[in-house]
């Protein structure tokens, strides 16, 4: 097939509504319906966003920054075993400071992923969600992978990047096949069928070199989605942004995010 | 619109010299050189089926995954021969003397390229992103049918500009509409935009023009672009997608205003910047001095004066993925850090 979204990750999607104010969403990778996280086309759900569609899903270079402080900051609280997300300023990258805007991203490293746990942990029921990284460890066996992950924005897109690096313990990059087998079963699954789409591999803006991403064609669409019906002020939506953001993106990687990093939110 | 300069732009070609690297070669005498044209909206990997029987008899056994360098330095395949080209050799070398590797792929360094098909893939992208820029969604890309996305990228493949026009006006694509561009050139022509006249003002609206930039900050001054230090490592380059807000507020935005949009911190005190009221004056002129200035802007293989209509520079010099690309040379003065 010619085209950029060759195939489709399929995810179900269940809005739970939590309180008045909190959605959760749980997004589950299955084999049988409808959505694809990597161009995603969105049929559900429109009734929810007709009447409250306030935010078009995007966000700007500015409030990027202040998102990716505030998710580093509830991290840092909420995940405190895990390792931190640090802002990466690269402000003087040009070789003259950038001007009135913080110029960076949020990275973090060393984040090890026991491959024999992924067996074990296949679907999350909207149940379990409330333990978080269960397969996300910081234990050093060796039969796992180390990822480092960095949220990169994108003015094109207007939207936050997830760009990521996996290596085994002896510091060997893997390739994409050795990528897919690391994620859960049940992504590999759907991978299968649709061999070279959902994970690209493209230059990092800010290191000059091939990382791997998750094409963000559509997220502008389902952050849409995301934010809508929550009735926040534009601070507070910017800082629920990355948060609820990652509540996707994370999953293609067995992380969610526990449950109160998502309420405290509010 | 006039685009009486795409044309060339599409009919432009660099003159390559291309050898297979030493290592690569298992004959004796080894190969000449390769002479070869390649367009400036063209690809390198896609010189491969010209290059490859030319260098096949030379090439020990083994896999073939072309790729390029200039000077030591592996070359980017999905920018455009024409913007590498722009890039690198500042003062142009004709025949640009250029070395082919069909082993050893430096996949630390470069993305993988699955031959022309990686090629189109990339293209695509970046006309999706490009079309995310000005209309806020990728659909009318996405929604192509199949045979005219062939008929499209064959368009670009073969420089065919007017099969391209035809099938990429279904885009929607026609970014700037400048009434005063209309003035300057008292010219009928109205373009595809006229058809579709809501579509027009819709377009107008939106005016978020796709701008790719690669930027090259050096720290010595040079005169001649001759003496311009060479680069060794794509770290040197700052490579930016940053989409220009095209405003028009009652005077004609020209290509100066575009790079002051992009780059505010090349223009001090400039009204277009975001923090300049706590500046006194007399400080701003003070730091005039050590502020980064431009030496080369080239687009195209051109240097546009500053003062000419941005919508003529993007209409005219755009690439076929709707993003003008542009290199810019920037001398800082004082070196990086301090």
């Amino acid at each position: 097939m010619f085209f950029v979204c060759r195939s489709f990750i399929i995810f179900n999607i269940e809005l739970k509504i939590i309180n008045r104010e909190t959605t959760l969403l749980d997004i589950r990778y299955r084999g049988g319906s409808s959505i694809s996280l990597h161009c995603l086309q969105l049929h559900l759900l429109s009734r929810m966003i007709s009447n409250t569609a306030t935010c078009d899903g995007s966000l700007t270079s500015s409030d990027f920054h202040m998102a990716a402080n505030a998710f580093a900051d509830k991290w840092k609280k909420f995940n405190s075993d895990f390792p931190e997300w640090l802002w990466i300023d690269c402000s003087n990258r040009l070789g003259f400071a950038a001007h009135g805007v913080s110029d960076g991203y949020l990275s973090v490293q060393k984040v090890f992923f026991q491959t024999s746990l992924k067996e074990e942990h296949g679907e999350c029921s909207s149940n379990d969600c409330e333990e978080p990284f269960d397969d996300a460890t910081l234990s050093s066996g060796d039969d796992g992978h180390w990822y480092d992950f960095h949220l990169v924005y994108s003015s094109s897109y207007r939207v936050p990047v997830l760009y990521f690096h996996a290596y085994s313990s002896d510091g060997q990059p893997l390739n994409k096949d050795e990528i897919e087998k690391s994620l859960s079963t049940e992504s590999v699954n759907v991978l299968k069928e649709s061999k070279w789409t959902f994970i690209t591999q493209e230059e990092h803006p800010y290191l000059n070199r091939p990382w791997y991403t998750l094409h963000p064609c559509g997220t502008s669409e389902w952050m849409k989605l995301l934010l809508a019906g929550e009735n926040r002020t534009t601070e507070n939506r910017m800082e629920q942004y990355l948060i609820s953001w990652f509540s996707v993106v994370g999953q293609v990687f067995g992380m969610r995010l526990p449950h109160e990093m998502l309420k405290s939110a509010c | 619109m006039e685009k009486e300069a795409q044309q060339f732009v599409w009919e432009g070609a660099i003159p390559l010299q291309v050898h297979l690297h030493d290592s690569e070669v298992t004959t004796l005498p080894p190969p000449s050189p390769a002479l070869i044209l390649a367009p400036r909206i063209g690809y390198l990997p896609l010189l491969c089926p010209q290059l490859k029987p030319f260098f096949s008899e030379a090439l020990p056994p083994g896999v073939d995954t072309i790729w390029f360098e200039y000077k030591g330095l592996p070359l980017k395949w999905y920018i455009p021969i024409g913007v590498l080209f722009d890039l690198l050799c500042a003062e142009p070398e004709r025949p640009w003397n250029l070395t082919v590797h069909f082993r050893g792929y430096p996949g630390h360094i470069l993305i993988p390229c699955d031959g022309e098909d990686g090629v189109k893939w990339s293209y695509i992208n970046s006309l999706k992103e490009a079309a995310y820029i000005i209309h806020g969604s990728s659909k009318n890309v996405m929604n192509m049918s199949h045979p005219d996305q062939v008929e499209l990228w064959r368009s670009v493949m073969s420089g065919k500009l007017d099969t391209y026009n035809l099938i990429s006006s279904k885009l929607k694509l026609g970014i700037i509409g400048d009434e005063f561009s209309g003035k300057l050139n008292p010219s009928p022509l109205k373009g595809q935009h006229s058809a579709n006249d809501t579509e027009a003002t819709a377009a107008l609206k939106a005016s978020r023009i796709p701008v790719r930039l690669y930027l090259w900050t050096v720290n010595e001054d040079f005169d001649d672009l001759e003496e311009a230090p060479h680069f060794d490592s794509w770290d040197q380059i700052s490579y930016i997608n940053r989409p220009v807000e095209f405003k028009t507020e009652g005077k004609y935005f020209t290509l100066l205003d575009a790079v002051k949009s992009i780059l505010p911190e090349l223009y001090p005190g400039s009204s277009n910047t975001m923090n300049t009221e706590s500046k006194n004056e007399q400080k701003v002129e003070a730091e005039k001095e050590s502020y980064p200035v431009i030496k080369l802007l080239r687009i195209q293989g051109i240097e546009p004066k500053m003062e000419i209509p941005f919508s003529w520079v993007v209409n005219n010099l755009m690439n076929p993925d709707y993003f003008l690309h542009i290199c810019l040379y920037i001398k800082v003065p004082k070196p990086i850090g301090t």
